[in-house]
């Protein structure tokens, strides 16, 4: 490994030493009571549309995001451009189905979106599985957050042995659990500025800077295999890497909002319209994350891969390796400093509010459904409290004990599961028609069919259906949310005729403004 | 009142505008070349850039012809 990069460590370290104390002073703006779960779970609903751009932007413009949407194009090239049209995309979702979620989950003291599945459909083990599958599709998501921290780390130059090389995310890790735990959603909420603002300087200066020194974009594509440059084109009787493109992009797309930390997000804005207005200024992130894709091909021009001083970071990570090996060949030390905090910040971000999406999930689908259906307002906050840290804690163990591949096979694998959770959620905001049973049997066939075609593609997201002389590569997720959905609409009416449905907690009016 | 209809129905013809951006970035024939380049970024990427920005566009224009 390189030698410790002092100067950009000490800016690196002083940026983290003032979100910290940020994060605790959090506490006490827009001061609510944080005893009650959704004062410190959402923030108490107060966020205009200001904060709530930032919020979500960090939220879902991840340190892994921006460490592997530039990797995969480093190492596989224009596939890894997917990650501009799911972005836009993902806003018609949005602006369309989710003021309505808000404003019902507002008018019922929704936390969740099992508290609102419960609600609309009144069946606690359909809200179970919309529960246990957020929990499960966050915890490995949570641990790729570290992946990006750890990355940073390294390019500091900070390595060592054992225990003591793990010592700096035992550290930052250590800073966020304390810091969530006595302010809630208001510290990431506040960092997120902090965040959002170094990694759009980081971004501006990456894509002016460093296409002047490497001598504009057309010496940079030039460097780039043709291959990588453009999708293959289909052969015969196959819609081949087309329709993979497309369907990873609207996969993941629909899957995106779905995930605990995106709703609770949501939900902590103050009104439906402030959601409305952000479907429209939130692009701004994706245009953003579309540049950074580019870096990977700034990071092959560059030549990056084959200079000595970055061999034992690549072999130690990877192509995720290529964008702080790019920063730290192209910008001063006190700069590579910010850029690395940036991504280090972005990384706790998002790990504090999946961590509290999580632990409001236990506590209110769960603890008070299933254990303790009457908690007072504080011992439900309390319980919301210690499972954050207890989530993060499983996150740190699982970086730090199992294999870094099993983790992304996994977060790969979430986005399968999460995306289940669409006819109940997306598609209940809309709609009661569907019998809640009907819903159980679709998410269960999804789970299932997803996991194993996953597993049968060697957890790669790719499935490849063949139908007459046809191949179909595409997204598994979106092929089996549609099997799902499917499902759910043939066995609604059976369903039906055979039992009562619950009454709906909801009513129409409850969905408007 | 046919506001109040418009409104209990929670449809309005201005969403369709978005159709128009799902065709355009999940239809990959569109964008796979090279050419026409701009500033030595090949078709492919400032197409799809360029749609984060029109999105964005036809998404203010949605919002403030319709009711929240």
């Amino acid at each position: 490994m390189q030698d410790i990069n002092w100067t950009a460590l000490i800016v690196f370290v002083a940026l983290f030493l003032f979100i910290t104390w940020l994060g605790f002073a959090a506490a006490h703006w827009r001061k609510g009571d944080l005893d009650l779960l959704h004062e410190w779970g959402l923030g108490g609903r107060r966020f205009g549309t200001f904060i709530t751009w930032f919020l979500i932007g960090g939220d879902l413009y991840t340190a892994y995001t921006f460490i592997a949407v530039p990797a995969l194009a480093f190492g596989a090239g224009a596939i890894a451009f997917f990650a501009v049209p799911y972005t836009v995309v993902i806003y018609p979702i949005l602006f369309l189905a989710f003021p309505r979620l808000w404003r019902v989950c507002h008018k019922h003291n929704y936390i969740t979106a099992a508290d609102f599945v419960r609600g609309r459909f009144g069946n606690r083990w359909l809200a179970l599985a919309v529960t246990i599958t957020g929990i499960v599709a966050t915890l490995p998501y949570i641990a790729l957050q570290l992946v990006g921290l750890q990355v940073v780390i390294g390019g500091l130059g900070v390595s060592g042995t054992g225990y003591t090389g793990d010592l700096p995310l035992v550290i930052a890790f250590v800073i966020l659990a304390a810091f969530t735990y006595s302010s809630g959603l208001r510290a990431p909420a506040s960092i997120a500025v902090v965040k959002d603002i170094l990694i759009y300087i980081t971004s501006f200066a990456v894509v002016i800077v460093i296409p002047i020194q490497l001598g504009g974009f057309a010496n940079i594509f030039a460097a780039v295999p043709p291959a990588k440059v453009l999708l293959a084109s289909p052969g015969e009787h196959t819609w081949g890497a087309y329709g993979n493109y497309a369907t990873l992009a609207l996969g993941s797309a629909l899957a995106l909002f779905l995930y605990p930390h995106s709703i609770t997000g949501i939900l902590s804005a103050s009104s439906g319209g402030a959601i409305r207005r952000n479907a429209a200024l939130l692009p701004g992130y994706s245009l953003m994350l579309g540049f950074l894709a580019l870096i990977g091909f700034f990071a092959i021009a560059a030549g990056v891969a084959s200079r000595p001083e970055y061999a034992a970071g690549f072999k130690q990570f990877g192509n995720n390796f290529a964008v702080p090996a790019l920063l730290l060949a192209s910008f001063p030390a006190w700069f590579v400093g910010i850029a690395f905090a940036a991504i280090g910040i972005g990384a706790l971000v998002p790990a504090a509010i999946m961590s509290i999406a999580a632990a409001n999930l236990y506590t209110r689908n769960i603890h008070r459904e299933f254990i303790n259906p009457n908690p007072t307002d504080r011992q439900e906050a309390q319980m919301a409290k210690w499972v954050s840290l207890i989530v993060k804690f499983g996150a740190l163990v699982f970086i730090l004990f199992v294999p870094t591949q099993f983790a992304i096979q996994l977060q790969l694998l979430g986005g399968i599961w999460i995306i289940q959770t669409v006819p109940a959620v997306l598609l209940g905001v809309y709609t009661r028609w569907f019998n809640d049973w009907a819903l159980l049997v679709g998410w269960a066939a999804g789970m299932i069919a997803g996991t194993a075609m996953a597993a049968a593609a060697n957890f790669t997201p790719s499935f490849t259906l063949a139908f007459a002389g046809w191949t179909f590569p595409g997204y598994t997720a979106l092929y089996t949310v549609i099997l799902n959905v499917v499902l759910a609409v043939v066995l609604t009416p059976v369903f039906n005729a055979l039992r009562e449905t619950p009454a709906d907690a909801t009513v129409a009016a409850d969905y408007r403004a | 009142m046919d506001q109040t209809g418009e409104r209990r129905s929670g449809w309005s013809w201005w969403y369709l505008l978005f159709l128009i951006q799902f065709v355009a970035v999940l239809w990959p024939p569109f964008y796979n070349s090279i050419e026409p380049t701009l500033g030595g970024i090949p078709f492919f990427y400032w197409y799809q850039l360029l749609w984060v920005v029109i999105g964005a566009i036809l998404t203010a224009i949605v919002y403030f012809a319709t009711d929240d």
